[in-house]
């Protein structure tokens, strides 16, 4: 395992096994988030179950490792491949070769990552680290907590609010369409059967991703 | 046809480079792109003006010598197909072509439209061989080869390492190169041995020599002259990614 972090594929490795951690994430806080078009007292369970949940203290600090490290090695890894290249091209036709999404992945991710503190500093500092006044409890079944789910309305009725949250979650899936087959392809999980299979998946994936967070805002915008 | 070509020209590797316009007339069909430059560079001989450098040999589209950076794309706007394969009839009469030569810090500019590639050799030095002792000639299927394995390393087996996949990757990585030099190697019996340290010291070797990160866009197998897949990337970085762990 020696300077296995030094050479280029070690460095993607650790971009890769992030980034899936970061897809399996998201699926679960797609599902707690679906909650909310069930009822205000489905989602504050749910929300409950994920604040109290024991195992909560392990992955939150896991998670927040799992960005900066995504993020620290993008950055390095970006910044080596610009240096790769010191003239650029003048004419450059890569639409043919590659998509869009392939070639801006930086972008892409850097869109996600202020969608990413706009979000926390709505909810989980609010919620979490100020404790803000405007969160009442709420009894359901007998047990007290907090009442998410109004606060959660109250910022989806706002229609410049939901056009930030579907940006960001049109952005995030177009990241994900091609970093869901692309980790598999760097950790070596993949050859020329599977390579249409796992393309497959990541387009249906990050169309759950995109679809799914979309409709939460629609819903509250709608109804 | 008649054309005008944007050329890029540049003294030596220290020098700044910049485009010459030129006009050409008359170009036949039926001429390839680099026949179409030997006439321009005639012209240009008359004229008094130095003829512009570019790499060819063979001209049959097997050295790998030739690569040019035509109107935005490596080897030009057919696919796989090199720069000496590219057929006048893919233009149009009156078009504009920017020609350039491969951009890549590993790929240093010698003169006009050649690069040094010699990195790619640097590469095969570093591992790109088999050192074992193979002994004579075996019998005929005496070593059994699944006909996959020896499709596949023979897949691998046609890069022809003219840079393509270097030129055209918006991170000028090498991997499609290294990956097919691994992969033929690591899918046969006398290769398979050292495939562990040869994954290792080839990429220890590229990322020296300033090739970018791979970031799996796929460009190069659809502008590699060869159809080289990137299926040939998964099983290099499984080889390295394997030999590491052992290490």
């Amino acid at each position: 395992m020696s300077n296995i972090f030094n050479a280029s594929i070690g460095r993607k490795l650790l971009m890769s096994i992030t980034g899936l951690f970061l897809i399996l994430f998201l699926l679960v806080h797609l599902t707690i988030n679906l909650f909310l078009l069930f009822g205000s007292d489905a989602y504050n369970q749910a929300a409950h179950f994920m604040a109290t949940n024991p195992m909560i203290k392990i992955i939150e600090p896991t998670l927040a490792i799992g960005f900066l490290v995504h993020i620290i090695y993008a950055t390095i890894l970006t910044l080596q491949n610009q240096k790769a290249r010191p003239e650029k091209y003048t004419a450059r036709s890569a639409g043919n070769s590659s998509t869009w999404s392939s070639r801006n992945m930086y972008f892409l991710g850097f869109t996600v990552l202020i969608f990413l503190v706009i979000h926390l500093l709505d909810f989980y500092v609010k919620i979490k680290i100020l404790h803000d006044e405007s969160i009442k409890d709420v009894v359901v079944n007998g047990e007290t907590m907090h009442d998410t789910y109004t606060l959660v309305q109250a910022k989806f009725e706002i229609w410049w609010f939901d056009l930030i949250y579907i940006l960001g979650a049109i952005f995030l899936s177009l990241h994900l369409s091609h970093g869901f087959w692309s980790a598999f392809q760097t950790i070596g999980i993949n050859n020329s059967h599977w390579m249409k299979r796992l393309k497959t998946i990541a387009i249906i994936y990050s169309l759950i991703i995109g679809v799914g967070f979309s409709i939460i805002p629609l819903y509250f915008l709608v109804f | 046809m008649d054309l005008t070509l944007k050329v890029w020209r540049q003294k030596d590797a220290s020098s700044k480079g910049k485009f010459e316009t030129y006009s050409i007339s008359d170009v036949s069909k039926d001429s390839s792109f680099l026949e179409m430059l030997d006439v321009l560079n005639e012209q240009l001989i008359r004229e008094n003006i130095e003829p512009i450098a570019f790499d060819h040999d063979c001209r049959e589209g097997i050295c790998g010598s030739c690569g040019l950076f035509i109107n935005g794309r490596a080897h030009g706007p057919d696919y796989e197909t090199t720069t000496c394969q590219l057929h006048m009839r893919k233009f149009k009469h009156g078009d504009t072509i920017v020609i350039e030569p491969w951009r890549a810090k590993a790929f240093p500019v010698i003169k006009d439209l050649m690069v040094d590639r010699s990195a790619f050799d640097k590469i095969l030095q570093s591992g790109g061989f088999v050192s074992v002792n193979t002994g004579g000639v075996p019998d005929a299927n005496a070593i059994p080869i699944p006909k996959e394995a020896a499709d596949e390393a023979m897949d691998a087996a046609t890069c022809i390492g003219c840079g393509a996949c270097v030129a055209t990757c918006k991170n000028a990585s090498a991997m499609l190169f290294v990956s097919a030099k691994v992969s033929q190697l690591a899918l046969l019996p006398q290769g398979k041995l050292e495939a562990q340290r040869r994954a290792k010291s080839m990429v220890a070797k590229m990322d020296e020599l300033g090739f970018g990160n791979c970031s799996n866009t796929g460009a190069c197998e659809v502008e590699c002259p060869k159809g080289i897949s990137i299926a040939h990337i998964a099983r290099f970085n499984r080889e390295f990614l394997k030999a590491k762990i052992n290490d």
